[in-house]
């Protein structure tokens, strides 16, 4: 069975505080700790500023005398010390809870991802090398397992953060970095690009999907496949038209001609959820627009207008819509 | 050299003579020329203060712009190009041309009438500094204009504002109007430090000095050390994109992370040098209100210095996600969280101070008021993202947005508020109206919180900052369009301060000398202060010269009132040294400027521009530093 479907999710799916991955969990026990200490001092202050204000006084302004201003340096005095000891409490926490970031225990599986402007690729490395495939901008995993992700920036800088499994970390050009991820729950959990990184960084999204063990493998076995071949005309024809027309000078489809690296890997588009990382639920309709006009649902995305014929377009849509 | 106050007779008719030579000697004359080659710091001061509101309001309005655009999901008032040079030009714009102008601006105002001298050290350097600072905004502003605005974020962060990825013109405007900038800061904390060391009234000892000018101390070092890792970093970005260097270049055997590195030792820094000046504020306006000195002077000072000191030791926690080693980076979560120590002493004093005293509920009190509720929370909220497991979750999203706006606009500018309330009829004469000063504060306080509270739960719950829409599916569009609304009330505030103050310029109550019965020097001379600012120098015999000397302030005598003279005092002592003049007014200032302004432009299209371009900056030089013959200081 997979996991629900895009709308049946739990709650917020891109949530420090709806959390169902290991190191997030902690995470979020950290926050509350530390956001229920502060939020005491903050009004333990306004109780002090409030009673400064309003407590009842003599009537004519007092000059400054010994025994009040050394009450006052006293108690002065403690509420500093009561800073120190706080913050010392949090630095010592927080050194303890960076252990949180990295996931303990073996890794099953390792991912490459690089980050570009503005989509995820994705590279499964796994166990042995006949098991490598890449994709993009959907990321399977199976649940309970922890895996590694391998982040590369590969044009500027990007962050990787779904806030539901883990903390962020950043995608840095000629420094690889590297999370590690395990999911507790079954389910969909979106993150998106958090550093900046140029016009589209609001559409840089991507999909996080725990499964059991035995769906994962599922997954992973049809991804590992080529592509099929078109079983019926209009897609046949689709399959031509991408072919001629520049959209294979970037795009990717195993077990055709298509071999262009510089756009998202396409040999089971038809299986993600959603395309142009997060614009659009995957449906024919949607491959069709996207393709028609990249420039008005995404401007300055790298996908350029490829002029099609209706018949083309629709050719073309129905093809990709077919690549599960 | 010092000398009891003669008698109110013999005084009044000396005055009238010394005023009538002094204003001779000190005055701007009227007209263009001599309004454009005025050297008062107090002209000047102003002129900055109303220059850096200008820029306030015009980062006011791209807020506005940004919070429209992001009250509904996939609005379309804004395309991703125009959004992003928008948020790029409101931060760029509010850090350096509004927050740390503004700071050092009313401190040109006020440290040499505070101190007790009659013009800021360098004044024809101060001069300069203005028009070049007016230039920059005037130069980031007309490229916005012109659809040409940076779009890479006020931190500009390689590759992406690179060579590769940051193409046309747009990333070199924001680079050059850092460096002018940069030039305006540096020649404003040099004078400000020669002031504060050199020109204090005789007798301002060190522990005489008001906490304000102390903080403007700090501050100008913190200037002094941190802007030359921004030049460093800018000019290597500009020789990266203009003559194809590789400093960030990691193919070429750059880093991308050492822009980040150079451009937060600035950048944390920079926060300080906008927060201290308005800590200085509280800690001076809040004895007036309070009606008793400030609690802990010793305290106020040495927690400034430390925070200055410490404000180097954090930049690494703006990188707690770029992948440094862990245990690097706990380092850096322990000397942020320490920072919280200074700023407690600070807050602990002031409500010492506010307990022990008789609050007076007036605009500035309120604001200071504000300014402690606001300001704990930004202080908290700082410790959280001190944290760096807290930190991976709320990094660069609406949380560190919340965060930041709760320090910059609750730590300093609910205090410069209150300081322009404050110090209004010290500079114009006039009292701002205390009713609409009351409403403003109100709408401002409750409009802050409403926008920005919010925004830390919006980041917890997975908003990230910069981008320029969302889609519906995402649960934030009912916080956001409530941030929008209460924009709507913080900008009414706002709206409210700005009439208040041009209404009050024009036909304020005319105000008193010393309106508010406050201690410090600058209330010891009429409002607003004649050119040259004390007919007699005063002589400093405590922290609180006109509470304490109320009736008999002593004074010095024997500066020359035939030319510009003042006096130069020891360090540490204060005691009289030596007679300096002070440099008559001049248009050079301004040649220089327009000439440094003509190099820096014409070298964002080509490297020549640095050579040719000197030649007319050296020209100015010259004329700004010709001879002119004046005699050699007394002392």
């Amino acid at each position: 069975m997979l996991a629900a479907p895009l709308a049946g999710c739990a709650g917020n799916w891109q949530s420090a505080l709806d959390v169902y991955g290991t190191s997030a969990i902690s995470l979020k026990h950290l926050i509350i700790l530390i956001v229920s200490v502060c939020s005491v001092v903050w009004m333990l202050v306004m109780v002090a500023l409030i009673a400064a204000l309003c407590r009842s006084r003599d009537a004519q302004p007092v000059s400054a005398e010994p025994g009040r201003e050394r009450r006052m340096t006293i108690a002065v005095t403690g509420a500093v010390v009561a800073t120190v000891l706080i913050i010392g409490t949090f630095t010592i926490l927080s050194f303890v809870a960076t252990h949180a970031l990295t996931v303990a225990g073996q890794d099953y599986l390792t991912i490459r991802v690089r980050g570009l402007q503005w989509w995820w690729g994705l590279e499964y490395i796994g166990p042995d090398p006949s098991s490598r495939f890449e994709t993009a901008n959907e990321i399977h995993i199976p649940v309970g397992r922890k895996v590694r992700l391998k982040l590369e920036g590969l044009d500027v800088i990007h962050s990787f953060w779904v806030p539901s499994l883990a903390g962020k970390q950043d995608l840095v050009p000629g420094r690889p970095n590297e999370l590690t991820i395990r999911a507790e729950h079954a389910g969909i959990y979106r993150g998106q690009c958090a550093e900046f990184c140029g016009m589209q960084h609001a559409h840089m999204a991507l999909l996080v999907i725990a499964e059991p063990q035995d769906d994962f493998d599922k997954w992973a076995a049809t991804q590992r496949q080529t592509a099929a071949q078109p079983a019926e005309d209009e897609t046949a024809t689709g399959l031509q038209t991408f072919l001629a027309k520049p959209c294979a000078a970037c795009h990717t489809i195993r077990g055709t001609a298509a071999a262009g690296t510089t756009g998202p890997e396409l040999t089971h588009v038809g299986s993600r959820r959603t395309i142009a990382a997060g614009v659009f639920e995957t449906t024919r309709g949607s491959l069709a627009a996207w393709i028609a006009d990249p420039q008005t649902i995404k401007p300055g995305n790298n996908m350029p207008m490829v002029p099609l014929t209706p018949d083309e377009l629709r050719a073309v849509s129905a093809y990709l819509a077919s690549l599960k | 050299m010092t000398r009891p106050a003669p008698a109110p007779d013999a005084r009044d008719s000396d005055r009238t003579l010394l005023a009538g030579a002094l204003a001779e000697t000190w005055k701007t004359p009227s007209g263009f020329w001599g309004a454009l080659a005025t050297v008062d710091h107090k002209i000047i001061g102003r002129r900055y203060i109303f220059t850096a509101f200008v820029f306030l309001a015009l980062g006011g309005v791209l807020a506005a712009l940004m919070r429209i655009q992001l009250a509904q999901p996939e609005a379309r008032l804004l395309g991703p190009d125009r959004y992003n040079q928008i948020f790029t030009m409101h931060g760029a714009n509010m850090m350096f041309l509004f927050a740390v102008p503004v700071m050092e601006a009313v401190a040109v105002y006020l440290v040499p009438l505070m101190v007790g001298t009659r013009n800021i050290a360098f004044p024809r350097l101060n001069a300069f500094s203005y028009w070049i600072y007016l230039a920059g905004g005037a130069l980031l502003w007309t490229a916005f204009a012109l659809d040409m605005g940076p779009d890479v974020g006020w931190f500009a962060y390689v590759p992406l504002s690179g060579p590769q990825y940051g193409t046309g013109k747009r990333a070199d405007i924001w680079a050059q109007m850092i460096t002018f900038t940069e030039i305006s800061a540096l020649a404003v904390a040099v004078e400000l430090v020669v002031t504060i060391f050199k020109q204090r009234a005789p007798g301002m000892t060190l522990d005489r000095i008001p906490v304000f000018v102390w903080a403007m101390l700090v501050t100008s070092f913190l200037v002094i050390m941190a802007m030359p890792a921004i030049v460093l970093a800018s000019t290597s970005l500009i020789l990266d994109r203009l003559v194809g260097t590789h400093f960030y270049n990691p193919a070429e055997g750059g880093d991308v992370l050492l822009w980040q590195h150079l451009f937060w030792f600035f950048g944390h820094p920079e926060v300080y040098i906008i927060f201290l000046p308005a800590a200085g504020m509280v800690s001076t306006m809040i004895e007036p209100f309070a009606r008793r000195p400030a609690f802990g002077y010793l305290g106020l000072v040495m927690a400034l210095i430390a925070t200055g000191i410490l404000a180097f030791g954090l930049w690494v926690h703006h990188m707690f996600v770029a992948g440094l080693p862990r245990l690097g980076d706990s380092f850096f979560t322990a000397s942020s969280m320490a920072i919280a120590i200074p700023a407690g002493i600070q807050v602990f004093c002031w409500l010492a101070t506010l307990w022990d005293g008789t609050p007076v509920f007036k605009t500035p009190l309120l604001f200071i008021v504000g300014f402690i509720v606001t300001f704990v929370i930004g202080g908290l909220n700082g410790v959280m993202v001190a944290s760096v497991p807290f930190d991976t979750q709320v990094h660069d999203t609406y949380f560190v947005v919340a965060h930041f706006h709760y320090v910059l606009i609750g730590g300093a500018v609910f205090p410069l508020l209150g300081a322009i309330h404050y110090w209004f009829p010290k500079l114009t004469g006039r009292t701002m109206s205390e009713t609409l000063g009351q409403w403003s504060f109100w709408l401002v306080f409750v409009g802050f919180n409403a926008t920005f509270f919010p925004m830390h739960i919006l980041g917890l719950e997975g908003m990230p900052r910069r981008i320029y829409t969302y889609q519906p599916d995402l649960p934030w569009h009912g916080l956001n369009l409530f941030v929008s609304f209460s924009a709507v009330i913080l900008t009414a505030g706002f709206l409210l301060f700005f009439v208040n103050a041009i209404r009050s310029a024009r036909f304020g109550e005319i105000a008193p000398d010393n309106p508010w019965d406050a201690p410090t020097l600058e209330w010891a001379t009429t409002s607003p202060p004649p050119s040259y600012n004390f007919a007699m120098i005063p002589i400093v015999g405590s922290l609180r010269p006109l509470w304490d000397d109320r009736d008999t302030l002593p004074i010095a005598d024997g500066l020359r009132t035939d030319r510009r003279e003042l006096i130069v005092t020891t360090l540490a002592t204060a005691e009289p040294q030596a007679r300096e003049a002070s440099p008559q007014n001049s248009i050079w200032p301004l040649w220089a400027a327009i000439a440094t302004t003509i190099m820096l432009i014409w070298s964002i299209f080509s490297p020549w521009a640095v050579v040719w371009g000197s030649i007319p900056v050296a020209f100015a030089l010259i004329g700004w530093f010709w001879p002119k013959g004046t005699p050699e200081d007394g002392s």
